[in-house]
């Protein structure tokens, strides 16, 4: 057979069995939104990993260690101190925060502003806020800073805040295990339910393929339509997928940007990206036509033409 | 030429169809079947177009040993052979000229040679312009044309029919027989399945008459009208 008859057979097969899904336009939508929703749910939950992590700004450089001095350290020791911190090994940066701007900042963002202006005096000290190195984020080496800091007679308190950032990780790692079994069991479901329709229409058309077989269609030639059945409703499942996940971080992404902003954070949400796209298209495609190739393969060898 | 030699069909509820049956069909020859229901004119044909494997014995057709032909070759070797059915079996949904190319189809035939071809095999059975519409559209005769001109489309060199004047009028079966008779004559080898004895006895072939799986009469051996003789 010619490169062109070839192309021609399997054109004539794409579009039959894009005719014969056209003709069933209820039956073929029910069946497409069930794979597009469960495909969709896969994709919602990596958006969701995706975002939080965006959102937190990444846990390495999350990790900071506070440094609160006693009460009554003036701010040129403090300073003095700094300059010695940096230069310390593991440590990247050294914020000096005196005890006024602390205040200034806490007069801000805290709504007490009014309670604050009828003190006497300033009741916070003056800090550091000091941000490990990116070899200086492991707890031994954290545990090694904080000790460091502690041996400082002017230090009342040091505060590793790497506490919230572990339990972050460790909620969005498990996060990730749900999506990724997840992901694995509704591509199964996807799977069972291309199969299971591809077993249908294969019942429903046993005359043809009795005749089919009769007068000489091989395997390949009776699988193909089915094959592209799958495919087409894999490919049309996945870009109903795309669509609901665009539609949900439409509709989720406004009050996002407010509840961001009311926090003073520039974060927005983060929609589905071409990458994504792509693999959701072909994994698709792939669970489509798998689905499609193993009921084929279990179903059409039974059917034997009848004289 | 199809060669049966001490061929038994058993199925697998016991029944024996065919016991030792051996008969020879030369090439261009037009041969009938006949006998009772269940006689086994059927299995014959089902053996022929490899629907069956024999249970014991030879079937050659064309020189190949069906019983022993890999499953892979089994596509191949039913695209070799035309098969026309009592009931048509034509794709309801199907317009008759994708009825008539399905054979073309499956064998990868390029689309213009489809084209062609599929107009001829019309013409031949009288049905040129009919190619758009629908098998229920058209008379039974007209079916059953369809389906002659389904199994005759890709010049197969052994036409099979089962009971093909089963279901039409006198008129209408001597129509049909004479025109399996005119591939015949174009050196087709057609066997005919069939308990219509007027339409036997009017074109006078070569009749193997069955009886509970057995050959009752007509082997080569009896004084049967010869290939050439009967043309």
């Amino acid at each position: 057979m010619g490169i062109a008859a070839y192309g021609a057979r399997h054109a004539q097969a794409f579009l039959g069995s894009l005719g014969r899904l056209a003709r069933s336009p209820f039956a073929t939508v029910l069946t497409v939104f069930v794979i597009g929703l469960a495909l969709a749910l896969p994709l919602g939950l990596k958006l969701l990993v995706t975002n939080v992590t965006a959102a937190t700004g990444g846990f390495g450089s999350a990790v900071n260690v506070s440094v609160y001095f006693k009460q009554g350290v003036p701010l040129d020791r403090v300073r003095l101190l700094a300059r010695n911190a940096r230069a310390r090994a593991g440590v990247a940066a050294v914020t000096v925060i005196s005890a006024a701007d602390a205040l200034a900042d806490f007069q801000k963002h805290s709504g007490f502003g009014a309670a604050l202006q009828a003190l006497a005096d300033n009741p916070l000290p003056n800090a550091l806020s000091v941000q490990p190195t990116a070899e200086g984020r492991s707890p031994e080496a954290i545990g090694a800073l904080e000790r460091y800091f502690q041996a400082w007679p002017e230090v009342d308190i040091v505060q590793v805040d790497s506490a919230w950032v572990e339990r972050l990780a460790a909620i969005l790692a498990v996060l990730e295990r749900v999506l990724a079994v997840t992901a694995a069991l509704l591509a199964a479901g996807v799977l069972a339910m291309i199969g299971n329709t591809v077993r249908l229409e294969i019942q429903n058309r046993r005359a043809e393929i009795e005749v089919v077989k009769l007068v000489g269609g091989s395997d390949a030639f009776v699988r193909r339509p089915f094959l592209y059945t799958g495919v087409l409703y894999g490919l049309a499942g996945a870009l109903l997928a795309w669509g609901v996940a665009l539609g949900a971080v439409a509709v989720v992404a406004g009050p996002v940007a407010t509840l961001s902003r009311l926090y003073g954070s520039g974060f927005t949400l983060t929609g589905p990206t071409p990458h994504d796209l792509l693999w959701l298209l072909g994994g698709g495609i792939v669970l489509g036509w798998l689905g499609a190739w193993i009921s084929a393969a279990r179903h059409l060898h039974r059917i034997e033409p009848r004289a | 030429m199809i060669l049966f030699d001490h061929v038994t069909k058993r199925y697998p509820n016991g029944r024996e169809a065919l016991s030792s049956l051996s008969f020879r069909i030369g090439t261009g020859e037009m041969v009938f079947i006949t006998g009772r229901s269940g006689a086994g004119k059927s299995t014959v044909l089902k053996l022929i177009a490899l629907i069956e494997r024999p249970t014991r014995g030879t079937v050659l057709v064309g020189g190949k040993n069906l019983g022993a032909l890999p499953a892979r070759q089994v596509a191949a070797h039913r695209r070799s052979i035309g098969v026309v059915f009592q009931d048509h079996r034509l794709l309801a949904d199907r317009p008759v000229f994708d009825n008539v190319a399905l054979p073309l189809m499956v064998s990868g035939s390029p689309l213009k040679e489809t084209d062609k071809r599929v107009r001829a095999a019309l013409d031949q059975v009288g049905l040129l312009g009919k190619e758009r519409m629908l098998p229920i559209e058209l008379s039974v005769g007209e079916q059953q044309r369809v389906g002659i001109a389904r199994a005759v489309v890709s010049k197969p060199s052994v036409l099979i029919c089962d009971e093909p004047t089963g279901n039409l009028d006198p008129d209408l079966a001597v129509e049909v027989m004479r025109l399996l008779k005119r591939f015949q004559d174009v050196g087709v080898t057609v066997v005919v399945a069939t308990h219509d004895v007027h339409v036997v006895h009017e074109f006078g072939q070569r009749t193997l008459v069955l009886e509970e799986g057995r050959l009752k009469s007509g082997a080569e051996e009896e004084p049967l009208p010869s290939i050439v003789a009967s043309r």
